[in-house]
């Protein structure tokens, strides 16, 4: 029997018994809907928790002036009471770890910040212009910092939305000049609104050149410096490297304390990776309860069409002939069960997308696939008993019984 | 030339304590191109005879030559495709598929040996209009008469040109010039050379065969041939 009649045939026996097809094509839907249903809200939240934590940059790692409490006991402490100021050229030094793709080193201060009669109180930030790449800064408009020699205090300024909006209202703020407390400097570009997420909020920012900030704060010290690692494996070795650097500028004494980001993110992201896993695994089981289903109804399949496979055997049909047609008809109910499932699972995660729009909740791909594939494989398997039960009819009892 | 060689031949149905001998030692040849009625009193052993000459049944015992070749020592799947393409059956219930039209009915023997589409239509279309049936090739069974059913179901029979055609009271369930139709239609086929076998309890059917085979309780109890009565009747 050629392929293509096998196929005809077992569809055209799947649509002459309706119910009996729906109710299998609706179990093996509902149980692939629910996979990529649950594996979407499930991998949603943990895109939403990584997501926000990424916002702040990725691989970061983070040099803080003095020891944490936490660093356990070292000599040097018990001599020198006040640890020594983290400065622009240690800063600079770091960019010699072969880890650390960037540095920004981050002074940060209050101001006052006036431009057309208006006066505010403002956070301001000096860095360089590695800054935005770290902290995955978008602009509005303009430009970011300029690639200058970190000692180079060109008088321009980078101003955070709601900075931009008090200040110059509906008048264009970048090329303006702007009094940033007893300097003048020229707005180069605004930062995209961000909204209050987790940490600093860039809205009501101005960053400015280090050299210039430090000017304006007359201080050599930073806040702290940020450090890009090469990749997230490479995020422990950047923190090694980075505390050898400062430990050695610093005669030797380790007054300053490395934090990385991706440690907390990385564990949250496991976390929730394996509860998605755990809730596609559970309704993995609505997809086995379906092919037993798709079995069950094969079986009466088997039985109601009795006469019928008793005919075909009389008519010559090889036992292999209707294993093929009746394993090919299971297959085209997981199949279509499959693909409605699918669709009907695609439509609710975007359902779920238009009611919550910060929630990314996306169907991984693994989980589309592991869906589908379970529900082809357990349609197959649950197939093989009914189909090995047709073929092994005795087809005088098939036809003399009807 | 010999069409079928049973030797010995026994089926023996076990129910529960009890053994039923539905074929009790059967001794038969009948050669190609005869017209046989096999007759007998109800659970003769009529059908289960018809159901081992068409290897949808083994025997117990005994050995079934069909053309000269051993068939009982056969795999399924070489019985299957013996079916296939020597046998033909038409059934007292006509047995056809529900949800396939009259074209499609008599198109499944070739189907299944996987004979090409354009083949397949076209002998089809001859078949449908040797059988009286063009206008019906895309009714279903249930769209269709009794007698246009049969006529189906023997065009399905024929359509792989077999050597035997074997039928099991054709005529059972239709009414008497339907009946005689239908048996003028098999008549004709075996006037073309087809060696045709009928199960009847018509005593005017089993007497316009060549040969009548009388069965009793598994056994054959007569065996008649009038070569004169062999009548060449057309449609
Ligand atoms: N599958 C079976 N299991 C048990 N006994 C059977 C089976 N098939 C047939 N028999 C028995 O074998 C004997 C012959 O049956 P068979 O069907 O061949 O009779 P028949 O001559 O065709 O009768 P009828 O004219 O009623 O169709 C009967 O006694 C019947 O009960
Ligand atoms: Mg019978």
């Amino acid at each position: 029997m050629q392929y293509t009649d096998i196929l005809r045939f077992a569809r055209d026996a799947a649509t002459a018994y309706p119910l009996r097809t729906l109710l299998s094509v609706l179990a093996m839907a509902i149980g692939v809907a629910s996979v990529v249903l649950l594996t979407a809200l499930g991998d949603g939240a943990r895109r939403y928790v990584v997501g926000q934590f990424s916002s702040l940059g990725s691989n970061l790692v983070i040099v803080l002036p003095g020891r944490s409490a936490t660093g356990g006991f070292n000599p040097a402490n018990g001599i020198t009471t006040t640890p020594r100021d983290l400065t622009v050229d240690d800063a600079a030094a770091l960019l010699r770890a072969p880890a650390v793709q960037r540095v920004a080193p981050l002074a940060v201060g209050t101001s006052e910040i006036s431009a057309g009669g208006r006066v505010r109180e403002v956070v301001a930030a000096g860095s360089t212009a590695s800054f935005m790449a770290i902290r995955n800064f978008q602009l509005a408009q303009g430009r970011f910092l300029p690639e200058d020699d970190w000692r180079s205090s060109a008088p321009v300024a980078v101003i955070g939305m709601t900075i931009r909006n008090d200040i110059f209202g509906n008048q264009p703020a970048v090329g303006q000049l702007i009094r940033l407390g007893d300097r003048r400097v020229r707005v180069i570009g605004v930062l995209k609104s961000t909204g209050q997420g987790v940490g600093m909020n860039t809205d009501e920012l101005v960053i400015v050149p280090v050299a210039l900030a430090q000017a304006l704060f007359n201080s050599n010290t930073l806040f702290r410096i940020m450090i890009q690692a090469r990749g997230r494996e490479q995020i422990e070795a950047a923190k090694a490297q980075a505390t050898a650097i400062i430990k050695a500028r610093h005669g030797g004494e380790e007054d300053v304390t490395v934090i990385t980001q991706d440690a907390v993110l990385a564990t949250f992201d496991k976390l929730l990776g394996a509860l998605t896993a755990a809730v596609a695994g559970i309704a993995a089981i609505s997809l086995l309860v379906a092919g037993v289903l798709v079995m069950n109804v094969m079986l009466v399949a088997v039985t109601q069409r009795k006469a019928e496979i008793g005919l075909i055997k009389a008519l010559g049909a090889r036992g292999s002939t209707i294993r093929q047609i009746f394993l090919t008809e299971a297959a085209m109910l997981s199949l279509a069960g499959a693909v409605t499932g699918y669709l009907l699972g695609q439509l609710g995660a975007l359902i779920l997308r238009q009611l919550f729009p910060v929630f990314p909740a996306y169907a991984p791909g693994w989980a589309v696939a592991a869906a589908l594939m379970t529900a082809l494989v357990t349609g197959l398997l649950f197939g093989i008993l009914p189909a090995r039960r047709a073929a092994q009819l005795d087809p005088v009892d098939a036809l003399m019984r009807h | 030339m010999t069409l079928i060689a049973l030797a010995a031949i026994e089926r023996v149905f076990h129910l529960g304590e009890t053994d039923v001998h539905a074929l009790a030692r059967i001794d038969l040849t009948i050669a190609a191109g005869e017209y046989v009625a096999v007759v007998g009193p109800s659970g003769s052993g009529k059908s289960t005879l018809l159901n081992l000459l068409g290897l949808l049944d083994q025997p117990t015992a005994g050995t079934y030559h069909l053309e000269g070749r051993d068939v009982t020592t056969l795999s399924p799947d070489e019985q299957a495709a013996v079916r296939s393409r020597r046998i033909g059956f038409v059934f007292q219930s006509f047995h056809l598929v529900p949800r396939l039209t009259a074209a499609e009915n008599i198109a499944l023997p070739m189907m299944l040996d996987g004979v090409p589409v354009v083949v397949r239509e076209q002998r089809v279309r001859q078949a449908l209009r040797d059988f009286g049936l063009d206008q019906r090739a895309n009714h279903r069974p249930d769209e269709l008469s009794g007698g246009q059913r049969q006529r189906v179901a023997i065009a399905r029979a024929t359509i792989m040109q077999p050597a035997l055609l074997l039928a099991d009271e054709p005529t059972g369930n239709l009414d008497r010039a339907t009946g005689e139709e239908v048996v003028h239609l098999l008549e004709a086929l075996n006037a073309q050379g087809m060696t045709l076998i009928v199960v009847t309890h018509d005593a005017a059917l089993a007497a316009r065969a060549g040969r009548q085979i009388m069965m009793e309780d598994g056994r054959v109890k007569s065996d008649v041939s009038h070569a004169a009565s062999t009548t060449l009747t057309s449609v």
